[in-house]
């Protein structure tokens, strides 16, 4: 039933997965790299995967649950079509980051973390971009948008979420 | 690769530029790109491809930060007989009008787009460790190397014992950069003294401090010298394998450095008998994946073990039992940095920069209320006032400069009658601030100094790894204390018992950050206690 060259479960990003595991030579402290991977390619860690990087690098399930939900850039539930990272390091605080995560969470009736119940919209905030020079900054579907205001941050929002409606009908 | 041939690629890579009339440099570097640097590198390119190869010959090159990214994306304009020029806000469209300008001499209609060289914040700097950024292409070790880059590891690995290198980089007065302030050559002593057959250098690229990206800046623009800086370590203190553990949020950083340990690689630079020699050493990127602690070294250790990012206790320090329980040297991104300069001008040279006790040039990253916000590097003994009003161009919108903020979460706040403090580790610690890694956050009187510490302790909670108890349960409790007061119920008693309970983590926690949490409350209570008691119940008028 298996695909030539596929993977066993039908889904072949496991292969990526896989790839990486061999890279460490299945070494058990190789685990945070394969998580980064995994995450990378499927977006979020789900109970599958942490499943089958346990059994494959021959941890407990107990250890990669540990250490997945011990750092802040491993997610175990799908992200939004739509994501909206609003940077809240120092910088941007004091340029007032704070009203534009309220004014986004208040707009979407959710809270940073969460996603809006159609899966459209995903708002998350991050602890310093890097981009200090430039702040206040949003991160937008990837693209950082610099120097925002609750009003601007809304705008791009609206416009990425029509966007898509646009195409969709179009 | 031997000494004739890294000398070979540095002559004809300066040959291949010196081909060149003018030579075009936009920063590609992360706070540009935000900006849009990228289609403005793909502008000057388009268009000088338009031109086709008529009037000057000129190349454009995809260069690191050039400081100021506040005014992004930066733009600057060598040639062989006339002085650069530097354009800020450079569009695509100005791009194009760049490249007319750079090809044809046309007299600029950019002209509203130029920078003096001369601004302050560009003269007063002194760079160090950013000499190479914003000059080199930083994908291509030919460049790099051209820019005299690898010279420092030649002349360690040919003139030089692994101790002579330590004592060295001892003599230099060098101190790390990630916030402690060890010296580097006593460090480097320590693990080359230990008897073992595995040891590890490990670079400290987990920059977490909100408000400071010098580290990602330095792996991002100029992979080569970290790269070098580390194969020095290596040498001096007998090591043959090493890691770069880099903050998961840098991806572009990631993605040079391991493209810079490629181009190493192939070129002999890394792998067996460096340069002709027995050297043997070989890097590898480890990824980390969002939790500040782990920039506390035992941390690091645990997390490039693939396990929770917790610290341990100390002793045994990573010098006698790090990596998989092997003699390990951890050093920030910005202490390697130097080493190549030290050892390629002599510790005396380097001895001669800065203060009694700090010595060399510290890079700042410049954010805030603040005129110019970017990237700065600067000796050592500077003073706030000269970096706020002179090289930061003061306040803008006729507000008042109310503190400078340094050392991220677990720094403190200097206030306004500190300003003139010459800037070293010891003096930022008298003040009850910490040199940190360079973060250096200008706040106005638009913000309120007990809302900002408890930004700083909400920061701390999240991050606490809960190991131990004072950091975990007094991290919380502090807010705690920190949003009565705000919201106007704390008495004069609540004061008291948030300070005795600061000094208790303080004093209390397992690692750096609980020891250091609790700065940004204690220090704003120091300066800026009115602030508190206006919010006090009894006081709730004033507060508003």
């Amino acid at each position: 039933m298996t695909r030539e060259g596929g993977h066993p479960s039908g889904d072949d990003r496991y292969l990526i997965v896989d790839r990486t595991m061999k890279r460490f030579r299945f070494e058990k402290d190789a685990l945070l790299e394969v998580l980064n991977t995994a995450q990378e390619t499927f977006g979020f860690l789900s109970e599958d995967l942490l499943v089958y990087v346990a059994s494959h690098l021959n941890v407990p399930l107990s250890r990669v649950y540990g250490v997945a939900t011990f750092y802040h850039l491993f997610t175990f539930t799908p992200r939004g079509e739509h994501n909206c990272t609003v940077c809240t390091g120092t910088a941007c605080h004091v340029k007032g980051s704070a009203a534009i995560v309220e004014s986004l969470a208040a707009a979407y009736a959710i809270q940073p973390g969460e996603t809006t119940p159609d899966g459209k919209f995903s708002l998350v905030t991050a602890r310093c971009l890097g981009c200090c020079g430039l702040a206040p900054v949003i991160v937008l579907d990837g693209e950082v948008h610099a120097k925002q205001t609750p009003e601007t941050a809304a705008e791009e929002v609206e416009a990425a979420l029509g966007l898509v409606e646009a195409q969709a009908t179009g | 690769m031997n000494l004739e041939t890294l000398r070979e690629i540095g002559r004809r890579e300066t040959e291949r530029q010196a081909g060149f009339d003018t030579r075009l440099f936009c920063c590609t570097s992360t706070a540009c790109l935000s900006n849009g640097a990228g289609a403005t590198a793909e502008a000057m390119r388009a268009e000088l491809a338009a031109r086709n190869g008529t009037g000057r010959a000129v190349e454009v090159v995809g260069t690191g930060c050039m400081g100021l990214c506040s005014r992004g994306p930066l733009a600057r304009i060598d040639r062989k007989d006339a002085p650069s020029e530097l354009f800020h806000t450079v569009t695509p469209e100005v791009a194009r009008q760049i490249v007319g300008h750079a090809v044809d001499g046309q007299p600029a209609s950019v002209a509203d787009h130029g920078l003096p060289l001369d601004l302050p914040f560009f003269a007063q700097q002194m760079p160090i460790v950013l000499a190479e950024v914003g000059r080199i292409d930083p994908n291509r070790l030919e460049d790099y190397i051209a820019h005299g880059g690898y010279a420092a590891l030649a002349r360690a690995l040919h003139e030089m014992t692994p101790e002579q290198v330590c004592e060295e980089i001892l003599a230099s007065g060098l101190r790390g950069r990630g916030g402690a302030g060890f010296p580097t050559g006593t460090k480097w002593h320590y693990v080359r003294r230990e008897k073992a057959d595995q040891k590890y250098v490990v670079v400290n690229g987990d920059e977490g401090d909100p408000g400071a990206y010098m580290d990602r800046t330095v792996m991002e623009d100029n992979p080569h010298k970290v790269l070098e800086g580390m194969m020095i370590a290596a040498y001096a203190v007998g090591a043959r394998s090493g890691f770069f553990y880099v903050r998961g949020e840098y991806p572009t950083a990631v993605q040079r450095l391991r493209n810079a340990i490629r181009a190493a690689r192939r070129q002999g630079l890394l792998g067996r008998g460096i340069l002709d020699t027995e050297f043997e050493f070989n890097a590898e990127v480890r990824i980390g994946a969002g939790a500040f602690v782990c920039g506390e070294e035992t941390a690091l250790i645990h997390s490039i073990e693939g396990q929770r990012g917790t610290p341990r206790m100390r002793p045994p320090y990573p010098s006698t039992k790090g990596l998989w329980g092997c003699p390990t040297v951890i050093n920030n991104v910005e202490t390697m940095a130097n080493i190549p300069a030290i050892l390629t001008r002599g510790a005396a040279w380097y001895a001669r920069i800065g203060t009694e006790t700090s010595k060399g040039t510290k890079v700042f990253a410049l954010a805030g209320q603040l005129t110019n916000t970017g990237l700065i590097e600067v000796p050592m003994g500077t003073t706030l006032r000269q970096i706020v009003n002179e090289i930061g161009g003061g306040v803008p919108n006729g507000r008042q400069f109310k503190a400078a903020q340094t050392g991220g979460p677990s720094g403190g706040c200097i206030p306004e009658e500190h300003l003139d403090t010459p800037i070293d580790y010891e003096s930022l610690t008298r003040l009850g601030s910490i040199m940190g890694s360079g973060g250096l956050v200008i706040i106005d009187d638009t913000t309120g100094m007990p809302d900002f510490a408890r930004f700083f302790i909400d920061f701390c909670v999240d991050e606490s790894c809960g190991k131990c108890v004072p950091c975990r349960a007094g991290t919380v409790q502090i807010r705690a204390l920190l949003d009565k007061v705000l919201a106007g119920r704390a008495v004069a008693e609540d004061l008291e018992q948030l300070e005795r309970l600061c000094l208790f983590v303080k004093r209390a926690s397992l690692c750096g950050l609980g020891m250091s949490a609790p700065n940004p409350v204690l220090s704003t209570l120091r300066y800026f206690r009115d602030e508190y008691e206006a919010h006090l119940s009894n006081g709730k008028a004033e507060a508003a």
